[in-house]
């Protein structure tokens, strides 16, 4: 059977993964490219006893290399693994997205142009004229619509057939007011001519290509980057290039592509004078200058809302299974004469833990299904901009705030929308700062604590530490700004797509990749971790003990109380609580629970108990409200570390990031503690 | 004028820009090129303009606005 590789490429927003999902479905492989950070997804399909390889490149809007995602697009595009291009343009922005498909001609591989949102065309009134569009590119035009699935299949049948042809014979086109005196025609061979000025220099460096390197490919592509003065292909192609690079063409080549552009819109765009949009009423509301921001905090209200609710009414459910499954588990092992450890290992390591982590399942999924929606519907990007002032004080683009807010549920999907901000830069610094919002799971910290210590002021108490986990992630990124000098560069460019109803086929594959992605991975190292964890707390120099005080966990504890000291929490049990509580922030609770032997926590009478024997131990208000304290600014739970490590792709940073939370949850607590003893006497 | 300075609904034709290099071709790639013309959408006293420009919507951050300067048409 024969095999062919199709490549997809787009610009952002012009429906490229709704075409490549309609082709692929869920069947896809999701991978990094080679070295870079860049998404890259594969899929396969099947078409008259043809199997096709569909890649998804990256949306860009140009193919320069000043992007990693250009870089990468570019490199894939040259290498022979590729055999056909599929351009697919938003037919309703086509004068935008005509720019990169001139690019993909001029590097001289087979590209097809598939003019989708075509519905979108029809319904505005404006008609493209399809028999002069493809005469003036030189490439085969096919109109599709990605959300209706029509054109499907003629797009992959003219990508069949297109494999080996370059630009079609002739073009015909004639700029209307230039008159050309060069000495080639060029416009028998290329969609896009110059000005003479400029195919002479193309000429000229084309010359000195051809004499240095003559086994290159697609001279005039090379040319015409020379004289952009492209940094990957100056670098790649050393050559004296003479005065040629005094000078700075970019932006006349720039200039030239849009004025041709132009002459193809004039040409083959009817009716342009569109009917008002749907957008513009919407946006009128959405990002007006007062209601913006109250009808975003609604929108975020309403997604925590159901996140929330639903999520643990769900997560409820999930718990009760939980307990009867553990508990049949241990009942069957039991029956089978399993050693104690072993039951141990399985029942108390791996299920609790593992488990604990899968009830999270319901309010990740309502979460990332919220998510989607925004995205999907065009409203994301309307984030960033309502945001942008406020964040731009804290040297953050407005987009930041997004994975912020999600911090406040749960810190691992909040670190997994990290993703959609543009610049590296931003992505870092959001990451360092996202594990300050408090999330659900150190609510029961504090309400345990806040219970036993503070009565009356509980409720104030344990607000508090919502106030300090936001008023520090406000003064670690302002301590950033200062210390960034180039954060002058961060400016907002983002385009703000047309509102959309979603499209329930994209979702789902989004939806699903999340939550896959969830399970597989947080879920390999939760169980490692949990094993780990678990094997600190039951085994001590003596073996297998079912008293945690002889546990290697124990020796630990009181090995780091003289280091806690100055925090008030300098003792073994309440340190042995905290390294537990990095498995999963709520196990602090159900560590002191063990530690001290109170049965049931929760129960008037277990806390009662706790905080009597607490305070035999000369551990106070002080001390606990110090060790709420650094319950919310100290590592995030361990699903936290392995996503940090994995949206970074750096062990460097994921360590950075341990230690100084670890350096902040300690100088804080020690400040709180140190202050409040001078004050209380 | 500089484009911050323009009115919602009004449409103007880009004169110069002077701005970081990579800014500015990431503008120009996206069809925002000396003598192109920018319809203003949304023109907050402070903070991010929403334009259009060649058919799409864009948000730019109040300092790229700035920076450049058009004309009426």
């Amino acid at each position: 059977m024969e095999e062919m590789t199709i490549g997809f490429i787009g610009n952002p927003n012009c429906g490229k993964t709704t075409l490549f999902n309609d082709y692929t479905g869920a069947n896809l492989k999701v991978a990094n490219w080679p070295g870079v950070t860049v998404e890259k997804k594969e899929g396969a399909m099947k078409y008259h006893d043809h199997i096709y390889k569909l890649v998804d490149l990256p949306g860009t809007y140009s193919l320069t290399s000043y992007t990693m995602e250009e870089t990468v697009s570019r490199q894939y595009i040259l290498s022979n693994e590729v055999d056909v291009i599929v351009d697919v343009a938003d037919a309703s922005a086509l004068e935008r997205n005509l720019y990169l498909t001139l690019q993909l001609i001029e590097l001289g591989k087979p590209v097809i142009l598939a003019l989708n949102m075509m519905d979108i065309v029809e319904e505005r009134g404006m008609e493209i004229d399809l028999h002069r569009l493809p005469e003036m590119l030189g490439i085969p035009v096919v109109p599709v619509s990605a959300r209706k699935k029509t054109g499907l299949e003629i797009l992959i049948h003219t990508a069949a057939h297109h494999k080996n042809k370059m630009v079609g014979e002739k073009i015909i086109h004639h700029h209307d007011n230039q008159i050309h005196h060069h000495k080639h025609n060029h416009h028998k061979q290329y969609a896009m001519v110059y000005s003479d000025e400029i195919e002479d220099k193309i000429d000229t460096v084309m010359e000195i290509l051809e004499k240095n390197y003559p086994d290159m490919s697609n001279y005039r592509w090379h040319a015409i980057k020379v004289l952009e003065k492209d940094k990957e292909i100056l670098e790649k192609y050393p050559a004296d290039y003479k005065d040629i690079l005094s000078q700075d063409y970019e932006k006349r080549i720039i200039n030239e592509k849009f004025s041709f552009i132009e002459e193809i819109i004039g040409e083959c765009l009817v009716n342009k004078s569109a009917k008002e949009e749907r957008t513009d009423k919407i946006d009128a509301l959405l990002t007006h200058p007062i209601l913006g921001l109250p009808c975003f905090l609604l929108i975020m209200a309403a997604v925590f809302f159901f996140t929330f609710t639903i999520g643990d009414w769900l997560k409820g459910y999930f718990e009760v299974f939980l307990g009867w499954f553990s508990e049949s588990v241990r009942t069957l092992l039991t029956g089978l004469h399993v050693g104690a450890p072993v039951i141990s290992l399985v029942v108390d390591g791996i299920i609790s833990g593992v488990g604990g982590i899968l009830t999270f399942l319901p309010n990740i999924f309502i979460l990332f299904l919220a998510l989607a929606l925004l995205e999907d519907s065009g409203y994301m990007a309307r984030v960033a901009y309502v945001m942008d002032s406020i964040m731009g004080r804290i040297g953050l683009s407005g987009r930041a705030f997004i994975p912020m807010l999600l911090g406040f549920g749960c810190t691992v999907p909040a670190i997994m929308a990290t993703r959609t901000l543009e610049h590296r830069r931003d992505k870092f610094k959001t990451m360092i700062i996202t594990p300050f919002m408090s999330c659900s799971a150190r609510l029961p910290i504090y309400v345990l604590f806040c219970d036993m210590f503070f009565e009356k002021h509980a409720m104030l108490a344990a607000y508090s530490m919502y106030l300090i986990g936001v008023l520090m992630a406000i003064f670690v990124a302002f301590i950033m700004k200062l210390l960034d000098k180039k954060e002058d560069d961060r400016m907002l460019l983002i385009e703000l797509p047309e509102y959309k109803s979603p499209n329930a086929h994209s979702i789902s594959i989004y939806v699903w990749e999340k939550v896959k992605d969830y399970l597989t991975k947080a879920g390999t190292t939760i169980f490692i971790a949990s094993i780990i964890m678990w094997f600190v707390l039951n085994f001590g120099p003596g073996g297998y003990t079912t008293e945690m005080t002889e546990s290697f966990g124990a020796m630990a504890g009181r090995v780091l109380v003289p280091i806690f000291k100055p925090t008030g929490l300098g003792y073994w049990q309440i340190i042995l609580a905290l390294i537990s509580g990095i498995a999963a922030k709520e196990v602090v609770v159900s560590s002191t629970a063990v530690l001290f032997g109170i049965g049931n926590v929760a129960s008037k009478a277990g806390m009662a108990t706790l905080s009597g024997l607490l305070a035999s131990i000369g551990f106070g208000a002080l001390n606990a409200y110090a060790l709420m304290v650094f319950c919310l600014l100290y590592i995030p739970c361990a699903a936290t570390i392995a996503t940090i490590r994995r949206e970074s792709g750096s062990r460097k940073f994921t360590a950075g990031v341990i230690v100084f939370q670890l350096l902040i949850a300690w100088i804080m607590a020690t400040l709180v503690f140190q202050i409040g003893s001078l004050i209380l006497g | 004028m500089r484009l911050k300075d323009g009115k919602d609904g009004a449409d103007y034709e880009v004169v110069t820009m002077t701005l970081p290099l990579d800014t500015e071709r990431r503008l120009e790639v996206l069809g925002l090129t000396e003598g192109s013309h920018v319809l203003i959408m949304n023109n907050k006293k402070r903070g991010a303009i929403i334009v259009k420009i060649r058919g799409s919507r864009f948000a730019l951050g109040q300092k790229i606005a700035e920076n450049i300067t058009v004309k009426e048409v």
